[in-house]
């Protein structure tokens, strides 16, 4: 086919101007202003170098040290959370039951509603005083808690209320699961192995490359939460549940500290491509593929 | 798996306590908006309503001008629909069906822009739409979608077409049709379904989008329904009853359009691994 190049470039020309656009220009851009004093209040502005960067790593901005442990902590309890439930579910939806398809309509249907209106009903929810979790609690004699409220409970608080949009991941897990072929778990009857043997010997090494799939993902977003932080918390209690990229949207846009958050922005960045490419690292070892090593 | 009856039994259970531990947050917000205050706040808590507060709905949506959130909403999400699924099937064919120089390289750089947390590029964009003077417009919101419409959706897309036989549009080819022409008569109109998962995760993003509108909107009058709900819950802080009633306006729309495209979500989400 001739002329082949340049319909190839007429056709792809709005995303490769979009990438440019809306991706290169503003990473390069956001590099250069990590390296300014940038602030939208002040008149002058000046090239600082890497003052940004050793003012934060100087422990000068305990906030940033702060809002990372906090994110870290965030990250720990979250992702094997997400990874464990969705699995489990899935592997329920997975069985020959009746009604599979409304079970899963169901579970899937929390994670379309929007941040905000699902943050709202998980504040009403958690409510310490009026709250339908508590009034529960204390009907059935349990101990309460001040959830979103609490210093030491906040965070567990909004790993909880994210886990009732885990759909998707459940949703990818079940794909994964429909593709082990029945063979094998034949084999294992033949042998007379019951399903914790099959689950160990047959599920759980076919679908490591769906668990690290999702736990790449989850790694990800879960960095990254905001919506959670600016409408259930706004970092509170005390700054207890003060998310990195809530404190960078804080130092951006409330204090208008532009270049300082910029490289906050990077930190992340850096962050985010370390666990990535550890996951991938360490994947070698326990991922396994069906017809050779392709990790 | 074929499993024993017990476990079957036991499985089914399970199944049956995890939907109703998803459900309930759903019964809550519907019971709760359908209530009064005194009933609201009684203590054990009541889960029928009565009587059924219906105005609870007209007053919470008329307090504060939802109606005009609605439209926003509705401006964004339609003309975001479009851009997205016109541009990224137009590049999607681009990457897949035309033989070009440096094709796949180009491809994969615009790939790496996946990795990329939206914080990096948040404030460079912010400051760029601002210089432009599109501040407080709700153009920052549109004008991405036509520049690609995402280079997932292009994935997704690049993905299905490669999927369909090449004789195809060899054969229109050597009849004379152009690259236009088989785009429009045989590549678009034979991944409909494709399509439809675009269009659906499209509107379900723009719907949803939070941080967007409150970063680039500060005038009300321009507020999408996401920043209403939550300027909503900053001013009618202890109404639970209203707050419910628009938590839940806001919800039905979503609910509404994922029963009807079903499907295509579980597809799409199956077909790409995409977080909906």
């Amino acid at each position: 086919m001739r002329k082949g190049m340049f319909y190839g470039l007429l056709f792809t020309a709005p995303a490769i101007l979009g990438f440019a656009i809306f991706t290169l220009g503003p990473m390069i851009a956001s590099l250069v202003l990590s390296l300014t004093n940038y602030n939208v209040f002040k008149e002058q502005t000046a090239f600082t170098g890497l003052d940004n960067y050793m003012r934060l790593f100087s422990g000068e901005d305990e906030l940033f040290y702060k809002s990372l442990g906090i994110t870290f902590y965030f990250v720990v309890l979250r992702v094997p959370a997400v990874i464990l439930l969705s699995f489990g579910i899935a592997l329920l939806l997975n069985l020959n039951v009746k009604g599979r398809a409304i079970f899963r309509t169901i579970i899937y249907l929390p994670s379309i509603v929007p941040a905000v209106a699902s943050a709202m009903i998980w504040m009403w929810l958690l409510n310490p005083d009026l709250g339908l979790i508590n009034s529960l609690l204390s009907r059935l004699h349990l101990p309460t808690s001040n959830w979103l409220y609490g210093e030491g409970s906040v965070i567990p608080s909004v790993v909880l209320t994210t886990l009732w949009g885990i759909g998707s991941t459940v949703i990818i897990f079940l794909a994964g699961l429909s593709g082990i072929p029945r063979q094998y778990y034949e084999a294992i009857e033949v042998d007379g192995g019951g399903w914790f043997r099959k689950l160990s010997h047959v599920t759980v090494p076919m679908v490591t490359p769906t668990i690290f799939f999702n736990t790449i993902m989850t790694i990800i977003g879960s960095f990254q939460v905001f919506n959670e932080a600016y409408i259930l918390t706004q970092g509170g209690p005390n700054n207890q549940s003060l998310f990195y990229v809530f404190y960078l949207w804080r130092t951006g846009f409330r204090d208008a500290e532009m270049g300082y958050a910029s490289a906050l922005a990077w930190i992340l960045f850096v962050i985010i491509l370390f666990f990535t490419f550890i996951v991938f690292r360490t994947s070698k070892s326990w991922v396994y593929y069906e017809g050779g090593d392709r990790a | 798996m074929r499993p024993s009856k017990l476990s079957l039994t036991a499985g089914y259970g399970a199944l049956v306590l995890i939907s109703c531990m998803f459900i309930i947050p759903f019964v809550w917000l519907i019971r709760s908006s359908l209530m009064n205050l005194s009933q609201i706040f009684t203590m054990p808590p009541e889960w029928i309503p009565k009587p059924f507060q219906w105005g609870n709905f007209h007053k919470a949506l008329t307090v504060l001008p939802f109606d005009v959130f609605f439209k926003n909403t509705l401006i964004i999400v339609v003309t975001v629909l479009v851009g997205t699924v016109i541009t990224s099937s137009i590049g999607a064919f681009g990457f897949s069906r035309i033989q070009w120089k440096g094709r796949d390289a180009v491809f994969a750089l615009l790939m790496t822009s996946m990795m990329l947390p939206a914080a990096v590029t948040m404030i460079p964009s912010f400051l760029g739409w601002q210089l432009m003077g599109f501040y407080d417009t709700l153009y920052p919101l549109i004008v991405p979608a036509y520049f690609g419409g995402g280079i997932f959706n292009i994935f997704l897309l690049r993905q299905f077409y490669l999927s369909i036989p090449r004789d195809f549009d060899e054969a229109a080819y050597v009849d004379g049709a152009n690259y236009w022409r088989i785009y429009t008569r045989i590549i678009f109109p034979l991944s409909r379904s494709a399509i439809i998962v675009v269009a659906l995760f499209s509107f379900l993003a723009s719907w949803n989008d939070f941080m967007g509108p409150l970063i680039y909107l500060k005038s009300d009058h321009l507020f999408t329904l996401a920043l209403g709900l939550q300027m909503f819950q900053g001013t009618y802080t202890a109404q639970w009853d209203l707050l419910m009633a628009a938590s839940a306006t806001v919800v039905l729309p979503c609910v509404i359009v994922f029963l009807a495209g079903q499907r295509y979500f579980l597809e799409g989400i199956t077909l790409t691994g995409l977080k909906g």
